[in-house]
């Protein structure tokens, strides 16, 4: 039965730069899977790999990067080591990618319509011109873009910034994905404006089924909107779970810290728990967990690497240490 | 009621975008070409108290940085007053002037663009103290490690030029700055929304513990309710050039009285809201170019009456120290 295959397999992918200065290893040894409509957060700093993952999975990533190991299995097909015209078949078709500055997907110098055609008649040119304008102006309007019609006619400067965000909404939606990879959308975007491109992408998952992975550095968007959290660090998954259970009861450190720096409701005039130190540079990891120097709970045991472990059900950590008694303070 | 350490009044900047001379020509000849004004600033007043911290609110556009910017003294307004310890800016004499041109520091958004990239850290922290007395040149090392040492850098560090720090480093040094001429009042712009989560709750902490030690006054700039609710004591919300709402922290986030304020907090994502039923405002940020008549807010607003479209709704206050601008208010 394909029910039980998830929408995107990923095990142990290893993407690493191999740079004058050393090689970086963006991300190494990262597992994870999408469910069909699951909508996956994947959580990290900067540096943390996150991106690059993304990258990986769509096939995007340039040299001097290079997907050293591992498997990414799209309904069940390997995408690693997939032929650049299969690859680019499935691109923008089965698996979409929004970016975080949508200037990155839209071409200045062409006219919404054009470049929207284009995209559907890319993967499928038995479809007429004008029936792909009539699927180009129905997917304006169901990520909220008032009068489609007109809008198909303008050029993406034409846009504000939201709205811009919508049209390469609208365009990775064309081809009716079953995957669709996030890349910090909201990032650049008001709050208010924010909101509606949640608003729109909850609709979407729930509406079509698409599976997506929501790329961020901003913990409670991914608590209002995903299911499954995935938190990264040092081109890690340090822990995943379910999103309650992740938020709710953190058992690795680096989460835990990362929780309790987040200023909140009832958190006013009281010191932020404050993760010592920064985030180390890929280029020199220490050996063992990257997190070690940074964690009160890091001993010798640490400079070997963790293997994943499930302490609790459900739940995938990197931690020699993790942390199963919740009353615990953070940082003791 | 003790006197308020900053008082603003009325305060409003517009920028004028000037004809060229083709532009004067084709006016000359009777075209409905006309000079474009920004209404950036648009009646602003504000009372500060001394030792608290002021939250300043609102989305791109909303006039929030040209305020700060005004207040530090690098923008001149328009029209209305700014008057620093009961004198105004403007009637100051030169000496009074210089005090609070120094007493009042700014610290910048991005910690990338707003240190000199070729100036040593000694010099960046070192430079102003110096030119205005308080310390010799020959004592610029121990003064600038004093000085560091108070916003946790290593003074080893000061022969260091900006490239050589991290982002959380760069803003301490940014910081370290500001303190560097034993400021009274500060003007945070968005300091710390350039910086990862983990070295967020560093800086807040930092700008929490300084106020303590030496007795700050903060104007805190931000697009971040968490941020604005775990530091401040007094919010400010502003919406294209005006401000909507004024009230004290808790009543604010409890009981929100203008329709923004409430669409706002309602789109803020929180950690400990799961699987959200976004419900957005519809609508964008109207172009400060060319805002609506009436309430600015109006046609984005669920409860606009006819009223909302003609009257601009004077900001009054509508409970002990609690001011809003909104013709609801009036009583139906």
């Amino acid at each position: 039965m394909s029910g039980d295959v998830p929408t995107l397999d990923v095990r142990n992918l290893k993407t690493h730069f191999f740079t004058k200065a050393g090689v970086a290893r963006a991300v190494d040894g990262v597992s994870f899977s999408v469910g069909k409509g699951e909508v996956v957060g994947l959580v990290g700093e900067s540096g943390s790999g996150k991106s690059v993952t993304g990258f990986s999975i769509i096939g995007l990533v340039d040299p001097p990067g290079r997907v050293v190991s591992g498997e990414v299995l799209f309904n069940g097909q390997n995408l690693i080591g997939l032929s650049p015209e299969k690859m680019r078949k499935l691109r923008g078709n089965r698996i979409a990618m929004i970016f975080q500055d949508p200037m990155m997907t839209l071409n200045p110098v062409l006219r919404v319509d054009t470049q929207m055609v284009e995209t559907i008649r890319a993967h499928d040119s038995s479809i007429s011109k004008r029936d792909a304008l009539a699927r180009a102006r129905d997917a304006l309007g169901q990520v909220g873009i008032p009068a489609p019609d007109e809008r198909l006619r303008s050029y993406p400067h034409q846009f504000s910034g939201g709205m811009r965000q919508r049209v390469a909404i609208a365009i990775a939606l064309l081809n009716k994905p079953d995957l669709i990879i996030a890349d910090e959308p909201t990032t650049a975007l008001d709050v208010t404006i924010q909101g509606q491109i949640l608003y729109e992408a909850q609709k979407l998952c729930r509406e079509t089924g698409t599976s997506m992975i929501w790329i961020t550095h901003d913990l409670a968007v991914v608590a209002g909107l995903a299911d499954k959290i995935c938190v990264m660090y040092g081109g890690r998954i340090v822990e995943q779970g379910a999103i309650d259970d992740v938020l709710d009861h953190p058992v690795h450190p680096y989460t835990r810290g990362l929780l309790g720096s987040v200023p909140g409701h009832n958190t006013r005039g009281q010191r932020l728990y404050q993760i010592p130190g920064m985030a180390p540079s890929l280029l020199n990891l220490p050996e063992g967990c990257a997190f070690q120097a940074r964690c009160p709970k890091a001993d010798e045991a640490c400079k070997q690497e963790p293997e994943i472990t499930e302490p609790v059900k459900g739940r995938e950590v990197r931690c020699f240490h993790p942390h199963l008694d919740q009353d615990e303070e953070i940082g003791a | 009621m003790s006197e308020p350490m900053l008082e603003i009044r009325d305060l409003t900047k517009n920028f004028v975008k000037k004809l060229d001379l083709a532009g004067r020509i084709a006016q000359k000849l009777g075209s409905s070409i006309r000079e474009e004004v920004v209404h950036a600033v648009d009646g602003v007043t504000i009372r500060i108290e001394k030792g608290g911290v002021v939250g300043l609110v609102g989305e791109s556009g909303c006039g929030k940085s040209t305020l700060g910017r005004m207040i530090a003294g690098i923008l001149r307004p328009t029209s209305g007053t700014i008057t620093y310890k009961g004198v105004e800016l403007t009637e100051m004499n030169p000496e009074e002037a210089k005090r609070a041109a120094l007493e009042i520091q700014m610290i910048f958004q991005d910690p990338f663009a707003s240190l000199n990239p070729r100036m040593r850290v000694v010099d960046i922290i070192g430079e102003a103290p110096v030119a205005h007395g308080f310390c010799k040149a020959s004592e610029i090392h121990e003064y600038v490690s004093e000085v560091m040492q108070r916003v946790g850098l290593d003074p080893e560090y000061r022969r260091r030029y900006p490239h050589q720090f991290s982002g959380g480093q760069r803003q301490r040094i940014g910081i370290a700055r500001a303190l560097a001429v034993k400021p009274e009042f500060l003007v945070c712009d968005e300091a710390i929304a350039a910086l990862d989560v983990s070295i967020q709750a560093q800086v807040i902490n930092l700008f929490m513990d300084l106020r303590e030690d030496l007795d700050l006054t903060y104007l805190f700039i931000s697009h971040d309710l968490s941020v604005v609710e775990h530091i401040s004591d007094r919010v400010v919300i502003m919406y294209l050039g005006r401000v909507v709402e004024v009230a004290e922290t808790d009543d604010l986030f409890r009981e929100p009285n203008h329709p923004y304020t409430h669409a706002l907090l309602n789109e803020v994502p929180r950690v400990d809201q799961r699987g959200l039923d976004y419900h957005p405002i519809e609508g964008e940020i109207p172009s400060p170019l060319d805002p609506p008549p009436g309430c600015h807010f109006h046609p984005r607003c669920p409860h606009a009456m006819d009223r909302c479209k003609q009257e601009r709704p004077e900001l009054r206050e509508i409970a002990p120290k609690r001011w809003s601008a909104c013709h609801l208010n009036d009583g139906a």
